[in-house]
């Protein structure tokens, strides 16, 4: 009987949870769980030229989730590029400096001096160029 | 023969004007070739008007396709 009393508010909370996620990201398609879980430990992170790379050892999962995400990223920057009468390595670096801007604490992301940093609260180090 | 003379009464008129023009011009001849790094300034001009004009662009791009990002 404790067992079934105690079950019954987590699920009912699940549920709503799940409800609560669904609404807030109606049609749109969230992050791979594994590219998710990647960018959370710092296993991969954002660089400056608008690229996910690999932080510390590269692993064949590694390569594969991040060469994933780039080949969309890629697809996608030169679409939106040409709609803007911009370059390719114009968009992408734009990209990267809004991208780094928006990754939160914990996450890593490329300083200006190509090294890897991890997002505290404080602003990032950007390219001197970013807007 | 009267138009001829009030010919030459105007270039005569403009004379003044032409050597004042000519030795100003004489003056300027003092200026420097301008060198390269003038050329390098230009090109990161440009290149900077773009990106600020992207950043809403791609700022809307997250919003779009957030399953690459």
């Amino acid at each position: 009987m404790k067992q079934m009393d105690f079950r019954k508010p987590a699920l009912a909370l699940l549920a709503a949870a799940t409800g609560l996620a669904v609404l807030a990201t109606p049609a749109l398609a969230a992050r791979d769980p594994e590219y998710a879980a990647a960018r959370k430990s710092g296993q991969v992170g954002e660089k400056m030229d608008g690229y996910l790379g690999i932080v510390g050892a590269e692993t064949a999962d590694l390569r594969r989730v991040v060469s994933k995400i780039n080949i969309l990223r890629r697809d996608n920057y030169t679409t939106r590029a040409q709609a803007q009468g911009a370059t390719l390595e114009e968009y992408a670096f734009t990209q990267g400096c809004i991208l780094i801007l928006r990754t939160v604490p914990g996450e890593k992301y490329q300083a200006p001096n190509g090294s890897w940093l991890t997002r505290t609260s404080a602003p990032p180090q950007r390219h001197v160029q970013c807007p | 023969m009267q138009e001829r003379s009030f010919e030459t009464t105007r270039i005569m008129a403009r004379l003044p004007l032409l050597m004042a023009g000519m030795l100003a011009l004489g003056g300027c001849i003092t200026v420097n070739a301008p060198e390269e790094p003038i050329v390098i300034e230009l090109n990161i001009n440009i290149r900077q008007e773009v990106i600020y004009r992207l950043a809403s662009d791609v700022r809307e791009n997250i919003d779009e396709n957030p399953d690459i990002f």
